[in-house]
Order: structure tokens, then sequence, then C-alpha cells
């Protein structure tokens, strides 16, 4: 087991990728088998595209507040006149797509979390074909985003409620900015200071959701963090280093985290939860 | 493992597949409310849910409510059927009540479970901490930390001599060997509950804890 992403780089050394470090690990501290737990890995990877999809086919959640924007998306991307390239559109698309199907009380699976479990699923999904990833590649994919969250989750934490937004998207996103970096070839080193410029670019990130619901801002916030950890992977592949190591970064967050008033730690009352139109949305769906 | 981790396995970060919207607030709330359910071992008539801090004041909007009563019916997270646990609650005959509490609690996500059926009654405490991950800190007042993840039994059985030896035996026959233990009581003589952390996955030993003398229930989780 690696407490730290210093051991976890470390020990990568002895496989052949990140991926390969976790599945050894779980095979030995759970004592089941390697393929075991791969296909246990596949059919996350497939609740995943399943909830892309639906997403993308347009969806309204149980309040009306959120749905339908991934579909928008879509079309806007089909014009071909953005801003962003296709691969980083279409991880926007699809992490907005994840979590209105989240709000519609669709399935999906939470990665780290179900209130930012667009990320990793989102750039994946607008990878896989572009960089011709395999099915296996695909479940390494998620293998190496769950190690790097291990780490995280245990050195700092991944609710909302403990943390902040900076300890869900935040970590989502530093998940799969590190799991990007090796998908393209980069090393256990490179995909720690995709993970660490990821954390460091999204701290202090607040969890305020309006009316306490899992809508707004999460799922524009998982946009967001899919276009962010694309940033933070090119940087790391390009050669840039964060100043301060990984594992002080995931420290520094945990403390920001224990700082951070309880108004904004998702109780729906401080930032946008606080706002008039966030009162009055919240007044509407629930009453006084 | 040398260190206590609070998680220890890829699928606590990379899963659970879930119902949304909130792992913490609804995929670990119906794990709570099926763990509960489990420890006390049959379907309760009443239940009075205690929310503190986090799951106090957003529980409506995260559908925490909804989700603790399908766990305490049986679902999953994972289950399709959550979103109408209040009215199969309801048409089961199950009184449910939630009050929301203002005390400062240990942790934000806490839920404090009273359950009731003819004179028997429990009351169990889970803690969400993120991901869908929970524990049990509290199981009729008994302070306590149970972590899912690793494996466990846990028994509800008569308050009467030799239940003990009569578990860890049929354990220990079957070379599991127990990590920690603990056995609490409703009074003396009356029902009793015993929660064996293992080091071995053996869910097929809990029809045989099942099956002994003065034993109401058996469940096993990891």
């Amino acid at each position: 087991m690696f407490y730290s992403i210093k051991e976890l780089v470390e020990q990568a050394q002895d496989y052949p990728s990140v991926a390969a470090l976790m599945v050894a690990t779980e095979a030995e501290n759970t004592g089941r088998s390697e393929s075991a737990i791969r296909s246990l890995m596949a059919r996350n990877l497939d609740v995943m595209a399943e909830s892309i999809t639906k997403g993308i086919a347009g969806v309204k959640s149980v309040t009306g507040l959120t749905g339908g924007d991934a579909k928008r998306l879509d079309q806007y991307l089909g014009d071909g006149t953005s801003y962003l390239g296709p691969i980083a559109l279409a991880a926007v698309r699809n992490a907005v797509a994840v979590n209105e199907v989240n709000a519609q009380m669709g399935l999906i699976c939470a990665t780290p979390t179900a209130g930012s479990a667009g990320v990793v699923a989102g750039t994946l999904m607008a990878v896989r074909e572009p960089f011709h990833l395999t099915r296996e590649q695909q479940v390494d994919y998620l293998f190496t985003a769950g190690a790097f969250g291990l780490v995280i989750a245990n050195n700092a934490g991944i609710a909302g409620a403990e943390g902040g937004c900076q300890a869900e998207v935040g970590s989502a996103s530093a998940m799969a900015s590190a799991t990007l970096v090796q998908a393209r070839g980069g090393d256990a080193e490179m995909a720690a200071q995709a993970a660490a410029i990821s954390i460091a670019n999204l701290m202090g990130l607040v969890c305020d959701p309006v009316a306490g619901l899992v809508e707004v801002p999460c799922v524009k916030r998982n946009a967001m963090g899919a276009a962010q950890a694309l940033t933070s992977a090119d940087m790391a592949l390009a050669g840039m280093k964060s100043v301060i190591p990984p594992d002080e970064v995931i420290a520094a967050m945990d403390a920001v985290g224990k700082q951070m008033p309880s108004a904004f730690r998702e109780t729906a009352e401080g930032g946008l939860a606080a706002t008039p139109t966030g009162r009055r949305i919240q007044r509407r769906i629930f009453g006084d | 493992m040398a260190k206590e981790l609070r998680f220890t396995s890829v699928f606590d970060i990379i899963g659970p597949v879930m119902v949304g919207p909130s792992s913490s607030h609804t995929a670990g709330a119906a794990r709570i409310g099926k763990v509960v359910r489990e420890i006390f071992g049959e379907e309760p008539t009443r239940v009075d849910i205690y929310l503190y801090e986090s799951f106090a004041k957003t529980y409506r909007g995260h559908g925490t409510d909804v989700a603790l009563v399908g766990g305490l019916l049986g679902m999953a997270p994972d289950d399709a059927r959550l979103a109408d646990s209040l009215k199969i609650a309801h048409e089961r005959g199950i009184k449910v009540t939630f009050v929301p509490k203002s005390d400062k609690v240990d942790h934000p996500n806490t839920a404090k479970i009273a359950l009731q059926k003819g004179a028997r009654s429990m009351t169990v405490t889970g803690v969400s901490i993120g991901g869908g991950n929970i524990q049990i800190s509290e199981i009729n007042g008994f302070k306590l930390s149970l972590s899912m993840g690793t494996p466990t039994f846990i028994t509800v059985h008569q308050d009467v001599p030799g239940m003990i030896a009569r578990a860890t035996d049929l354990l220990s026959e079957n070379n599991v060997n127990i990590g920690t233990m603990t056995v609490t009581r409703e009074a003396k003589g009356e029902k009793a509950i015993m929660i064996m952390e293992v080091d071995e996955r053996r869910p097929d030993l809990v029809e045989k804890l099942k099956a002994m003398p003065n034993v109401d229930n058996a469940a096993y989780f990891e």
C-alpha cells in the first residue's frame, strides 16, 4: 500500500504503470484475483459510458433546475466554432452529461463522489477515441485515477461536507489530470506533478450548493474540473512542475478544508446558496 | 496494513455505482440504512431518524431521507426503487419520522437511527465519510468504530450463557481470525448484539451463525 504520492511514485517503478501497481495493491489488500478486480472496474466503466450517452440525449432533473445542457453543448460542438478544441469541449460536454444524469437520480459511478463524477468519466470518454485507447487501457485509466484518489482521500478527504468543493471536484480533477498524463505515456512522476498542479489550481473552492441540491453549481463545476484536468495534464506533459511537492499540496488542501467555515462545506448556507436567487430557489422547492 | 486508513480500496474512490445525486448524502445514507437494518435483524415498525449538521440542513435536497429509508428496507445504493422508498415504507406500515438536530457532532454527515419493533428497540449511529463510504459509530449508546471494507459478522441473539463461546468456536474451527469484537445488550437476559471484525472473507459462515440456538439473526458485510 502507498500512503503518499512519493510512495506511490516510488512503488510504481516496480510495475509497468501506476494502474498495474493499483491492481496489485488491491489484490493484496482484498485477497481478490486481479481478473476479478479488473472486471469489477470494467462494470464501472460501462456505467460511466451509459450515463454520458443518456445525458447527451437530454435529461431533466427532479427539480427542473438542471438538464439539457449536455445536449446543447453537443450541438455546439458539432458546429465546430468553439474556442476549445474538440477533445476539450467533448470532455466538458461529457462531464455536464454525467452530472445532469446524477441530478435526475439516474445511475452513475461516483468518482470519487457523485457530485464530482463527471470529471474522470468525462475526460476518459473524450480521449478514448482520438487516442485509440483499448478497453483494457480505459480500465487502466480508472485504476490510475483511483490510485491518486486514494492518496488524496487518505491525506485530505473527498467529502464536500468535510473539505468543500476542492475535496470533490478538486480531487476529481487531480485524479483525471494524473491519469491523462499516463494515458499519453507520461511517467508516474509527471502524473504526480499534474495532480499537484490541479489541486493547487482548485485550492479553496467552496461547496455552496443552491438549496442543498447537487445541481447548481455542481454541474458546471464538473465541466470546469474536466477542462482544468486537460490543462494540467498538458502542462505536466510539456515538462512543467509544481513548485510545491505533491504531498505538501495535498496537506495544504486538507488544512484549507479544516479552516473553511461550515457555511462553505455543503450546508447550503454560503456562497451561491446564500444569494437572493439561491434562497428564492430553495423556498420554491422546499417551502419555508 | 501498518497504518489505519479511512480508504483502503480503489473501489472506495472509483465507485460505487449508485442512484444520484450525492455519494455521501444519498449512497452513503442508503448504505447506513442497510447496515442498520442488518444489525437490527428484522424490519422495524417504527423508525426515528435524527440528522446532524450537513445531513440536517440538506437532507431533503440530497434525498438523504429517501436513501436512509430505502436502506432500512434493505435496498442497495444502486436500487432503482430508492426514489419510492418513503411510499413503500408507508405501505408496509412502517412509521418514519425525521428530526433535524442542531447539536455538534464529530462528523458533519451523521444520522442516529432509533428502531422499534414491538418491545424491541435499538439505536445505531452511522457516519457518511465521503464517496459513499460509511462507518458505524454507536450501537445502543456504546461507542465503536466499524469501518465498512473489513469483513464483519453481526449477530442479534438472546442474552444467555455460552453465546460468545459458540460463535468464536465456529470461527476458530473455520480458521477465521477475529480482529476486534464488541458485545452489547439491551438489558440483562434480553437481546444482545455481537460484532466481530475478522481477517478472512467468509460470507458462507453467516448461515451457520444463524443456525445456532438462541440466535435471532446474523449478518455479514464487508
